[in-house]
């Protein structure tokens, strides 16, 4: 339809003033460092480059060979893959379990779990973990206190302490699922279920052939957004084990990378995790894409 | 449909467990020191006091940090909100080649690891600081920058939205009657858009306040630390005043909760929409 805005576009490249100032950002202060990073991880650039003294070689691949090489590596990776796994699969468990029960609740209860999860949700990671610490603190925490067992540290073994900080995760992002689904569960038209419930269809057949063939684009929506979130991990991680936990037993990808480059200053090992971790994302970003696209959302 | 016993009470029941961390956090904080630490905790106190607030503020320049954070992201939300509304119009407006391009990348702008990110970025801004100490290391300026870069892509992508909401029409009229472009924008667009900039700025405000491992990364003095890193050095090996960091968490969770409640009905728009019909 050729309207005025046509015209207007044939006169100036307008579009092109109005993205400059995100351009001059954005270019600078996030796509040169993607660069960098890049470029960071195929040198070999340790604190003797940092400091100035020494140029920088171009190590190749040898960062990553070293990597694949090392055992520490692959156990990070699946103790991440594990971590944001069980993290995603119980936010939308009790996200979606939440969402179901809420359409079913009384006004003044859903409302009373409605601003319990956006305040959860609101939290910043930082005092989400400082709250959970305490709660689970050796000496002076509540739950020791109520368990009868003072004095038990839970951050001490690995999986317990990856629960602990999963439970934190899984405190901070159901909000989002459950709000969602149910905006989402509330979107459908009452027709249709009364159409359902015409024809005879059980509660649990209504669910599984009406409720969920018409929530899936935004359940793929909202399973692909938990799962860059919980794969990005970094805060809880960082503060509730104190860096990684005891032998760096509780680190994940992220923490990992971090820690490569600001701890140990081996930061080409630290910029290789990173494009690792990166092209994992874009995988996963290309699914969101095309289940955006097929959701009917226009580009 | 009628409420149902049992959804009820289940529902109840998890927003006890959601909300208790936030209480037992805000009471911590009111406690008096003694309570704190008795070896009976109780949900209530009866003596409550602004001690441990006193304590932060004054004694570990809380105060501070919280005026470093203020100042980061109200100036990131000013910034990101301007520099948004003239994108999402580009994007909106507009046909062009390209815009799919620049809107996948936006896209994907959002999923990076900004944790990795900060290796580079640490360098940049050290070597930033030669040329412009007030945007080196140790520098609020530092901490703006970044955060205006890393909170723009989700600004751009949500405002999209509240741009393409605004009639054409409108635009069109002003056009015919002899308006400039700049005017167009700035008397008719803008004001229309406002409600959607303010729910945007909220989670722009968000990123920055938040905003834990830039500020631990980047600033390497005290004086300019922001909350969520000054809140670390609290920790301390085997004695933590679980008083002073209650306080201090709960100073930093109030006005995000506040301006999530502002914006609460915000939050799942165009969400909402994805589902077929």
């Amino acid at each position: 339809m050729p309207g005025p805005i046509v015209l207007l576009r044939r006169r100036v490249p307008a579009p092109v003033w109005l993205l400059l100032p995100a351009a001059l950002v954005l270019v600078p202060l996030f796509g040169y460092p993607m660069y960098q990073l890049g470029l960071l991880s195929v040198l070999d650039f340790g604190q003797p480059q940092a400091s100035g003294g020494v140029p920088a070689t171009l190590a190749g691949l040898a960062n990553y060979t070293q990597l694949l090489g090392d055992r520490q590596f692959w156990d990070v990776l699946l103790q991440t893959l594990v971590f944001a796994g069980g993290c995603v699969l119980a936010t939308l468990a009790v996200g979606g379990a939440l969402a179901v029960l809420l359409t079913r609740a009384g006004r003044r209860s859903r409302l009373f779990l409605m601003f319990a999860a956006l305040g959860a949700w609101a939290a910043p990671a930082m005092t989400g973990s400082t709250v959970w610490m305490f709660l689970l603190d050796t000496n002076s925490g509540l739950v020791n206190e109520i368990l009868g067992t003072t004095g038990h540290n839970w951050m001490y073994d690995k999986w317990p302490a990856f629960v602990i900080v999963g439970a934190v995760v899984v405190w901070h992002s159901f909000p989002f699922v459950m709000i969602t689904l149910y905006a989402g569960i509330q979107a459908i038209p009452v027709s249709v279920l009364e159409a359902a419930k015409l024809d005879g269809a059980s509660a649990f057949a209504t669910a599984r052939l009406v409720l969920l063939p018409m929530l899936r684009p935004l359940l793929v929506i909202v399973v692909i957004q938990s799962v860059i979130w919980d794969f990005k991990v970094f805060t809880q991680i960082y503060v509730m084990t104190t860096g990684g936990g005891i032998a760096g037993q509780n680190l994940v990808l992220n923490v990992y990378a971090y820690q490569q480059a600001f701890a140990s200053s081996d930061y080409s090992l630290g910029a290789a995790i990173g494009v690792l971790m990166t092209l994992i994302l874009l995988a996963v970003t290309a699914l969101y894409i095309r289940a955006l696209r097929r959701s009917g959302e226009e580009l | 449909m009628k409420p149902n016993r049992l959804a009820n009470s289940l529902v109840v029941a998890a927003g006890l467990v959601t909300v208790f961390p936030l209480y037992w956090m805000v009471l911590s904080a009111l406690k008096p020191d003694g309570e704190l630490t008795s070896a009976d905790p109780r949900p209530w106190t009866w003596a409550p006091t602004l001690d441990n607030f006193r304590d932060a503020l004054g004694v570990s320049g809380f105060g501070r940090y919280f005026l470093n954070s203020l100042l980061v992201a109200v100036v990131v939300v000013l910034l990101s909100a301007g520099v948004a509304f003239l994108a999402a119009v580009a994007l909106t407006r507009f046909r062009f080649r390209f815009r799919t391009t620049v809107l996948v990348m936006f896209l994907v702008a959002q999923m990076v690891p900004i944790e990795a990110l900060t290796i580079p970025l640490f360098f940049l801004v050290r070597d930033l600081g030669t040329v412009a100490p007030g945007l080196g290391l140790s520098s609020l300026g530092s901490l703006m920058l970044v955060n205006l870069a890393f909170s723009l892509p989700f600004a751009i992508w949500m405002l999209r939205g509240f741009v393409a909401a605004v009639p054409e029409s409108l635009e069109e009229a002003a056009r015919l009657d002899g308006a400039s472009r700049f005017t167009v924008l700035w008397r008719i667009v803008f004001p229309l858009v406002a409600p959607g900039l303010a729910a945007t700025s909220v989670f722009s405000f968000i990123t920055s306040w938040n905003d834990f491992v830039f500020a631990k990364t980047l600033i390497l003095d005290t004086d300019h630390q922001t909350l969520p890193a000054a809140l670390l050095v609290f920790f301390k090996p085997d004695e933590n005043d679980w008083g002073g960091i209650m306080a201090a968490s709960t100073l930093m969770t109030l006005p995000v909760l506040l301006f999530f409640v502002l914006v609460q009905r915000h939050l799942v728009s165009g969400l909402g929409g994805a589902v077929k019909d």
